[in-house]
C-alpha cells in the first residue's frame, strides 16, 4: 500500500491550469522534494493534499483511503499537516500561544469541544516543539515581531506539535541564515525518523542534502521524478529549472 | 368594489411603488457595486430629499408647480453635497474598509436623522402635488400626479442606464468596479470616482424622496422603509447586477403593492426580510444575478 | 511577568471592579442606584455581544433578537402563565440560547458584511413578529408585570423583585456571573481557539479545528448571555415592549463594546456605563438625543477603534484579558 498517492490531480483557476493531472506516489518515511520554477503549481498541488484548495478533478489516497472529499481539519487529525509558504502565524499571539493551539489540538483528538488538556502537559509539549526549532527563548514574544525566518521556523514548530504523519513544508528555509539552514536540515532529518516529509524547496543544496527522491514540476505538470543524482543529470530539468 | 377594479388599483399602486423603489435601490446598488460598501444611511438621503423638498416648496407657496420643479433640482444637489462631505470626512478616512464603513454609515444614519429632527421637528408635513388632475376610472378616481411620478422615475432610470453603459463616466465607473488597483494604475482618479458615485447614489435616493413627498408627507423617520426595501431589492436582485436590481424592484414593488392591499403589510415585510436573509446565505448572487464571480 | 503574577493582577482588576460595584449601592442616590441596576444588566448583554464580536471577529447587527427573546420569553411566561420568576428567567435565557443557535446554523455560513446584513434582516423580522402578534405582545405598548407577579417565596423569605436593594444585588450577581464566565472562556482552550479564529480563520482550520463548531458555540453563548440579560431586565423593571426588539437595541451593544474595548472582558461595562449616562444627559437637554449615538459611532470607528480598555491594553497593561 502506498502511503500517499494522487491520481490525475488537477486544479484550474479561471483559465489557468495551475496543476494539470499529477500522479504522485509517496512511500512512508521518505523525504520527497518537489522543485520547479515559480508558478509551476507546487503550492497549489500540496494545498490540494492538505485540503486547503479543492481539486477541480482527480483523487487523493492516503493510507489506502480516498480522502479527496475530506475537509482540511479532518485531514489534520489523520496526520496531514501543512506549513504555509506565505507565513501565516498568528501575529498578535505569542509564540507560545501559536504552538499551544497545535498542541491543544493533538491532545484533544477525539474529545468533546470543551475538553481541557492538562496545562502542564500542554506547556511541556509547546516548550519541546519550540526547543526543536530553536525558538524556546522567544516563547513569550509576539509572533508578528519575529524576523521572517523565525516566523517560518515557528510555522514548522506549529506543524511538528500536531504530530504529523505527513509533514508538508513549503519553502521553509526562505529567509534563514546559513547556520539556521544547517540546523534546520538536521531537524528535518530528525523529524523524518517519525514522519514522511514533502518538501518544496528552491535551494538546491538543501534539496540535495535532504531528499531521498525529487519530483520536478513545470507548468502544472510532472516533468521528471527520480533520485537526486538522476535529476541532476536530467537535461530537461536543467533547461526548465536551472534555465541553462 | 369587485375584485377586478380592486386588482387594478393594487396594480397601479404597485407600479408607483416599484418605480420609486427602483430609483432608490439603484442608488444603493451603484454604491455597493462600485465602492464595495453597504450604505446604511441610504434611506436618510431619501428622507433628506423629501424634507428639503418640503422646505423649498414652502418658500414659494403660491406657485406649487415651480416650487416643486425647484425642489426636484435643488434637493438632490443639496443631498449630493452632503454625501460628498460624508465621503471625504468619514468614508475615505476609513479607506472604505467594509465592516468599519457599515458602522460609520449607521452613525451617519443617526446623525442625519436626528439633525433633521432637531431642525425640522417631529411633525409630518405635506407637500402639494405640482399638478392637480384626477384620472377618472368607472370605479374610482386616480391621482394624475402618481402617473407623472412614474413617468419621471422611468426617465431617470433610462438616464441612469444610459449613463452607466454608454458614457465615459460609466466606463470609468465600471473599470473601477472591476479592479480598483488596475484602474488606478491606468490613471483613473479613484478617489474622485468614489466621491462621485457616492454622491450619485445619494442623489438618486433624494430624487425618489422628492417624487414621493406629495404622496406621503415628509417626516424625519421616513427613511427606514425605503432603506429596508432597497436592501431587499439589491440583495434579491444580485449584489453585482444593475439589471437584477431593476427586475427585483419591479417584482417586489408590485407584489408589495398587491400584497399590502390584500394582506397585512407587516406579514409581507416579515416574509420579505426572511427571504432576503436566506437569499444572502444560500444564493449570494441573488435570484436574478449572474453566476459566482 | 510570570503566569502567577499575571493571574493575580487579573484577579485584582476584576475582583476590584465587582467590589466597587458592590460598595456603590451604599453611596449612590436613588436615581443612580436604579441606573446602575440597569447598567449592570445591560453590561451583561454587552458582554454577550462581545463574546461574538470580540472573540470570534463576527460583527452582528441583530443581537436585539436575542435580548428580546429573553425579555419576551420571561415576560410572557410571567404575564400569561404566572410562572415562577426563577423559572421565567431560565426560560428567557434558554430562549436567547436556542434562537442564537438556530440563527447561527444559517447565518454562520456567511462572514463579514454578509453576516452583518443577514443578522440585521433576521432581527428585523423578529421585530416585525413582535408587532404582528400584537394581540399577545401588545406591540409598542407592551406588557407590564405586576408587583405580585414579580415576587416569590424562598425558604420562608419573601423575595420581591421590585425592591431596589435586592434588585441591585441580583443585577450585580448576574453581572459577576457573566464576568466570571467570560474570564473563564478567554482563558480556556476554547477561548484560545476563538481568538485564533478572529485572528486568522483559515490558519485555524489548517491546525485541525472545525471553525464552524466554535463559531456556533460562541454565538450560542452570546445568545445565552443576551437572553439572560433580557430576562433579568423584564423581571427587574416589569416591562417589555417591541422597542426592545428594534434595530436600536442591536446598535447599542455594538456601541457599548466599541467604546469600552472590543475583545476585552472589562470593556463592555465601561462602555455601557459611559454611554448610558451620556445618553441620559443628552436626553435631558434635547429631543434629538440619539444624535450622540451617531456621533459616537463615527468618532469611534475613525479615531478610537480599540476603545478604552483596548487602548489601555495596547499602551500600558498588556495583561488585560
Ligand atoms: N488562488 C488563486 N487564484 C488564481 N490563480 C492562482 C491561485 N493560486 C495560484 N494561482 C496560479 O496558479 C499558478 C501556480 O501557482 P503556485 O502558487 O501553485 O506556484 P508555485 O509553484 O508554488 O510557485 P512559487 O515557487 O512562486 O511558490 C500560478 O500561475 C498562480 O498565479
Ligand atoms: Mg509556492
Amino acid at each position: 500500500m502506498t502511503f500517499l498517492s494522487t491520481q490525475a490531480l488537477t486544479r484550474s483557476f479561471g483559465g489557468i491550469h495551475a496543476v494539470a493531472g499529477i500522479d504522485l506516489d509517496l512511500r512512508q518515511g521518505e523525504i520527497r522534494a518537489i522543485i520547479g520554477p515559480n508558478g509551476a503549481g507546487k503550492t497549489t498541488f500540496v494545498s490540494m493534499i492538505s485540503g486547503r484548495v479543492e481539486p477541480s478533478s482527480g483523487a487523493i489516497l492516503f493510507e489506502g483511503e480516498d480522502i479527496t472529499a475530506l475537509r482540511p481539519w479532518d485531514r489534520v487529525l489523520r496526520g496531514i499537516v501543512y506549513t504555509f509558504q506565505i507565513t501565516s502565524v498568528f501575529r498578535n499571539l505569542s509564540c507560545f500561544d501559536n504552538v499551544a493551539l497545535s498542541v491543544q489540538r493533538s491532545l484533544s483528538k477525539g474529545r468533546a469541544i470543551w475538553y481541557r488538556p492538562d496545562p502542564a502537559e500542554v506547556t511541556a509539549a509547546v516548550d519541546s516543539a519550540l526547543h526543536r526549532v530553536g525558538l524556546l527563548t522567544r516563547s513569550a514574544e509576539l509572533a508578528g515581531e519575529l524576523s521572517y525566518g523565525h516566523q517560518r521556523l515557528l510555522e514548522v514548530a506549529m506543524g511538528l506539535a500536531l504530530q504529523p504523519k505527513l509533514l508538508i513544508l513549503d519553502e521553509p528555509t526562505q529567509g534563514l541564515s546559513e547556520q539556521e539552514i544547517a540546523d534546520f536540515c538536521s531537524l528535518v532529518k530528525e523529524i523524518a525518523a517519525g514522519a514522511t516529509i514533502l518538501l518544496i524547496e528552491h535551494k538546491m543544496d538543501v534539496v540535495m542534502e535532504l531528499a531521498h527522491r525529487i519530483t520536478v514540476m513545470n507548468n502544472g505538470t510532472l516533468l521528471a521524478e527520480g533520485s537526486p543524482d538522476e535529476i541532476m543529470a536530467n537535461l530537461d530539468v536543467q533547461r526548465a529549472y536551472l534555465g541553462t | 368594489m369587485d375584485l377586478g377594479p380592486h386588482l387594478l388599483l393594487a396594480l397601479l399602486e404597485g407600479c408607483v411603488a416599484a418605480f420609486v423603489l427602483a430609483v432608490t435601490a439603484l442608488g444603493l446598488s451603484l454604491v455597493f457595486g462600485v465602492m464595495r460598501i453597504v450604505n446604511v444611511a441610504h434611506g436618510e438621503f431619501f428622507m433628506l430629499g423629501a424634507v428639503i423638498a418640503w422646505w423649498i416648496t414652502s418658500l414659494v407657496p403660491d406657485a406649487p408647480f415651480w416650487g416643486f420643479m425647484l425642489a426636484l433640482v435643488g434637493a438632490p444637489l443639496a443631498v449630493g453635497a452632503i454625501a460628498v462631505a460624508a465621503d471625504a470626512l468619514v468614508l475615505r478616512r476609513l479607506n472604505y474598509q467594509p465592516e468599519a464603513t457599515i458602522v460609520a454609515t449607521i452613525g451617519l444614519l443617526y446623525i442625519l436623522q436626528q439633525l433633521v429632527l432637531s431642525i425640522y421637528g417631529p411633525d409630518a408635513r405635506p407637500v402639494v402635488a405640482p399638478i392637480q388632475f384626477r384620472i377618472v376610472f368607472p370605479w374610482f378616481g386616480y391621482s394624475g400626479y402618481k402617473l407623472v411620478a412614474v413617468g419621471a422615475a422611468s426617465l431617470l432610470l433610462l438616464a441612469a442606464w444610459y449613463g452607466v453603459t454608454r458614457t465615459k463616466f460609466g466606463l470609468i465607473m465600471r473599470a473601477t468596479q472591476f479592479d480598483r488597483e488596475t484602474a488606478q494604475a491606468f490613471g483613473v482618479p479613484v478617489k474622485r470616482v468614489y466621491a462621485a458615485v457616492f454622491a450619485l447614489g445619494a442623489m438618486l435616493a433624494a430624487v425618489a424622496g422628492v417624487l414621493v413627498v406629495p404622496l406621503q408627507q415628509a417626516h424625519y423617520l421616513m427613511g427606514l422603509d425605503p432603506l429596508l426595501l432597497s436592501f431587499i431589492v439589491v440583495i434579491i436582485g444580485g449584489l453585482d447586477s444593475l439589471k437584477g436590481t431593476l427586475i427585483a424592484a419591479f417584482v417586489i414593488g408590485i407584489s408589495d403593492g398587491i400584497i399590502s392591499v390584500f394582506f397585512s403589510p407587516t406579514l409581507a415585510k416579515i416574509i420579505a426580510t426572511l427571504a432576503v436573509a436566506l437569499v444572502l446565505v444560500f444564493m449570494p448572487n441573488g435570484l436574478f444575478g449572474g453566476k459566482a464571480r | 511577568m510570570t503566569g502567577a503574577d499575571k493571574r493575580l493582577r487579573v484577579l485584582a482588576l476584576h475582583g476590584g471592579l465587582v467590589l466597587v460595584l458592590f460598595a456603590l449601592q451604599f453611596l449612590l442616590p436613588d436615581y443612580d442606584h436604579t441606573n446602575f441596576t440597569s447598567i449592570m444588566v445591560l453590561a451583561t448583554y454587552a458582554m454577550g455581544y462581545n463574546i461574538l464580536v470580540g472573540y470570534t471577529g463576527l460583527l452582528s447587527l441583530g443581537h436585539a433578537m436575542f435580548f428580546a427573546a429573553g425579555l419576551y420569553g420571561a415576560g410572557m411566561g410571567v404575564y400569561y402563565f404566572a410562572l415562577h420568576p426563577v423559572l421565567a428567567f431560565v426560560i428567557g435565557s434558554s430562549a436567547g440560547l436556542i434562537l442564537a443557535a438556530l440563527i447561527g446554523l444559517i447565518a454562520l455560513r456567511t462572514t463579514g458584511v454578509a453576516f452583518m446584513i443577514v443578522t440585521m434582516m433576521f432581527a428585523q423580522a423578529a421585530f416585525l413578529v413582535t408587532l404582528y402578534f400584537n394581540d399577545v405582545t401588545h406591540g409598542d405598548e407592551g406588557l407590564t408585570l405586576t408587583q405580585a407577579a414579580r415576587g416569590f417565596d424562598l425558604l420562608g423569605w419573601h423575595v420581591d423583585l421590585t425592591n431596589p436593594a435586592l434588585r441591585y444585588n441580583l443585577a450585580l450577581s448576574l453581572f459577576t456571573g457573566a464576568l466570571v464566565l467570560c474570564l473563564a472562556l478567554v482563558r480556556s482552550p476554547i477561548g484560545r481557539v476563538l481568538i485564533a479564529i478572529r485572528e486568522n480563520e483559515e490558519r485555524t482550520r489548517m491546525l485541525g479545528y472545525d471553525a464552524r463548531h466554535y463559531k456556533l458555540l460562541a454565538l450560542s453563548l452570546s445568545g445565552l448571555l443576551s437572553g439572560a440579560a433580557g430576562a433579568a431586565y423584564v423581571l427587574f423593571f416589569g416591562y417589555v415592549g417591541s422597542s426592545f426588539a428594534a434595530i436600536q437595541y442591536s446598535i447599542y451593544p455594538l456601541l457599548w463594546v466599541l467604546l469600552g474595548g472590543v475583545g476585552t472582558v472589562v470593556g463592555p461595562i465601561i462602555g455601557t456605563l459611559l454611554m448610558f449616562y451620556l445618553i441620559e444627559i443628552s436626553r435631558d437637554h434635547m429631543s434629538s438625543y440619539m444624535i450622540v449615538v451617531g456621533i459616537m459611532l463615527v468618532l469611534l470607528v475613525l479615531w478610537f477603534p480599540k476603545g478604552i480598555a483596548g487602548t489601555i491594553r495596547a499602551r500600558w497593561w498588556g495583561w488585560i484579558p
